[in-house]
């Protein structure tokens, strides 16, 4: 099947418009391809970050306009983001886009500037001096934490940093999460949560040939985890994850559902006139909770050795510890009951608790923007860069893009259409006037400079291609699509030889 | 589920992907006549063309010839069609990129839909009773004359403000 896959990536060029792209790789090929130095009259944009919402940016901006050079700048020394670090590896179908965004990579207007910390390593004034306009699409690298006390007891762990750690994310690598204990509790019904109580609970034989990292793949074959419950504060008309996830769940081999049943009364009538996703997504998640199984899956569930279960309208409130306050025990939960209904519907305490034993606590409440230069507009409370349509409030020549611009929420395709908007209005922009791309701008060469003075070298594309090459190599010899490098050092070791 | 359908759009693909990649290796000296001589296993009889139409996204209709067996997402991608953001997950069943809408007639026969077609195209922008993607529909002689419309992809005020999709 990876040979279908690699068939199908290289059959697929740019749907948009693949005679100008042919034409613009025939441009810019010969020599290192990027040789050229730029006419005055060009518009220079730079992106900071280069996951989808980056390369979708700058993917629409060189194709709307000939004359338009875009410089990605990426902190890490490898590029693609949440692609990269938040896709779950069972999920290698949605790394396609990758190929899209390595076109435009290579794209003769396209240059990717790895290992460059903006906001450190150069400033986001610096920028603005060399470029006509910049993009910020650095996502979200913080979390929202619960704000219970016992949050940070061993056993504890952000969802953020829990994936970061399977996928490989440098900064996570010294996770080492506890999977001694035998329930873990999820906070948060999102994707996300349904990724990490996937990836607790899937079999080796399926785990063992994705691009799971080896520490990730040794800890997972030691675990002790049997039982994971996804726990959300409202109620299962108003779980945030979508059904193809619910129904990998239902699915996965080895395990069975286990819900409260008396969590849904109310909800089959409730669902009347609700919209098409909606509806199934509830329905499936009725029928597995609910029904009663035939033969077979009967005794699939009999055999099945891991148990999974949402478990609806709680909160946590503490982080309960062992005598020694050593390690997480439990969890003590606040039962809600629902106001209101639909999305709109608001959890409400109703005074109760539950204790509810458990090894492993992984909160997946939501990932959060943060400030990376003063001179940027921030909206702390909303965690995002205050914007209409991407234009950043009272900053000209400042736009963003992805979930810096909306939030934390969407998948690949949400941020797509995301960027594509900040772009058009970009456009529009330099169109008008309204962006004054009439005189000249110094681009990446004014940035390189700095950059050498300060004694930060970055990682081209190519250089990328040096890791990656290796990464499949290493892949191979394993039956893996890739064994991931897992520090930064290692990255830039390879990347320069 | 993604396995079945890479499958068969390997055993669709593959023959003619051989003749298509040798003009990559050539790309220096291409010249857009070439192409013709270079497809080499596309069938050079007319009457085995199955007519498209595409409506995009200004309301322009384009009208080509596809090979009975392709996907209307292979369509997109042989034809270069300007779709901004088609295919992204390049026909594996990962997105809801290559949504496309058809009326109620056509829609009927284009044949039963998957839950796992259905699971993703719950997630479309413009979600319609007519709507289907790209990448699950082959095509057949009796679907001669097939129209189909790409939606707006722009997410609507209230999906990019609490962003649940």
């Amino acid at each position: 099947m990876r040979n279908c896959r690699r068939l199908l990536s290289e059959l697929k060029l740019w749907t948009s418009g693949r005679s100008k792209w042919t034409r613009g790789l025939n441009e810019g090929l010969g020599g290192s391809g990027k040789a050229f130095l730029s006419t005055s009259s060009c518009p220079k944009v730079c992106i900071v970050g280069s996951g989808p919402a980056g390369f979708y940016t700058a993917q629409h901006l060189i194709k709307a306009r000939q004359d338009v050079e875009v410089d990605i700048y990426e902190r890490l020394p490898v590029p693609f983001g949440l692609v990269r670090f938040g896709v779950a590896p069972d999920h290698p179908e949605v790394k396609n886009v990758i190929n899209t965004f390595t076109q435009t990579a290579k794209h003769s207007r396209c240059s990717f500037y790895g290992n460059v910390n903006v906001g450190k390593d150069v400033t986001v004034g610096e920028l603005q001096g060399a470029y006509h306009a910049i993009v910020l699409s650095y996502g979200a690298e913080g979390n929202r934490t619960m704000g219970v006390p016992g949050e940070d007891l061993p056993g504890v762990y952000s969802a953020k940093d829990f994936v970061g750690w399977y996928n490989g994310l440098p900064s996570c690598r010294e996770l080492k999460p506890d999977l001694s204990c035998e329930t873990a509790v999820i906070l948060g019904q999102g994707n996300v949560a349904l990724d990490v109580a996937r990836i607790l609970l899937s079999p080796l034989d399926i785990l063992k040939k994705t691009d799971i990292t080896q520490p990730a793949l040794e800890a997972l074959a030691e675990s002790r985890v049997r039982k994971v419950l996804i726990v959300g504060r409202r109620g299962p008309m108003q779980v945030a994850c979508t059904i193809k996830e619910l129904r990998e769940m239902v699915n996965l081999p080895g395990t069975r559902p286990e819900m409260v049943t008396a969590d849904f009364d109310g909800v089959s009538e409730a669902l009347k006139g609700v919209p098409r996703p909606r509806k199934r997504l509830t329905e499936l998640l009725l029928k597995t909770a609910l029904d009663a199984p035939g033969d077979k899956e009967l005794e699939r569930r009999r055999n099945a050795a891991k148990v999974w279960g949402f478990r609806f309208y709680r909160s946590p409130t503490e982080i309960l510890a062992d005598p020694g306050r050593s390690r997480t025990a439990g969890i003590r939960l606040a039962v809600n009951r629902l106001e209101g209904s639909g999305d709109a519907a608001r959890a409400v305490l109703t005074g109760e608790v539950e204790d509810v034993s458990c090894g492993l606590v992984i909160s997946s409440i939501g990932y959060k923007s943060l400030p990376i230069d003063p001179s940027v507009p921030f909206d702390s409370r909303r965690a995002v860069v205050p914007n209409s349509v991407g234009r950043v409030h009272q900053a000209a020549g400042l736009y963003c893009s992805g979930w810096l611009k909306t939030g934390p929420t969407g998948v690949i395709a949400t941020t797509m259409n995301n960027s594509f908007d900040t772009a058009r209005s970009l456009l529009e922009d330099m169109d008008s006037g309204a962006l004054d791309v009439s005189a000249a701008k110094p681009g990446s060469q004014a940035v390189s400079s700095l950059l050498e003075e300060r004694g930060v070298k970055p990682v081209t594309f190519s250089d990328w291609e040096k890791i990656d090459s290796l990464e499949t190599r290493r892949g191979e010899a394993c039956g893996k699509p890739r064994e991931k490098l897992l520090s930064v050092e290692e990255m830039l070791k390879v990347a320069r030889s | 589920m993604a396995l079945v359908t890479a499958a068969r759009r390997l055993a669709q693909v593959s023959l003619r992907e051989y003749s298509r990649r040798s003009p990559a290796v050539s790309r220096g000296a291409w010249q857009p006549a070439d192409r013709s001589f270079t497809t080499g296993t596309q069938p050079l009889w007319s009457d085995s063309k199955v007519t498209v139409h595409f409506i995009n996204r200004d309301g322009e209709k384009i009208t080509v010839k596809a090979s009975p067996g392709d996907s209307l997402l292979d369509v997109v991608i042989n034809e270069d069609l300007d779709f901004d953001g088609f295919g992204a997950c390049e026909g594996t069943l990962a997105c809801s990129t290559c949504h496309l809408i058809f009326d109620e007639e056509a829609y009927k026969k284009l044949g039963p839909v998957t839950d796992e077609e259905m699971d993703m195209l719950d997630l479309a922008y413009g979600l319609t009773e007519t709507s289907r993607l790209g990448c699950q529909i082959c095509l057949t002689k009796s679907l001669e004359g097939l129209v189909a419309r790409v939606p707006e992809s722009v997410a609507d005020i209230r999906q990019s403000k609490d962003g649940s999709a």
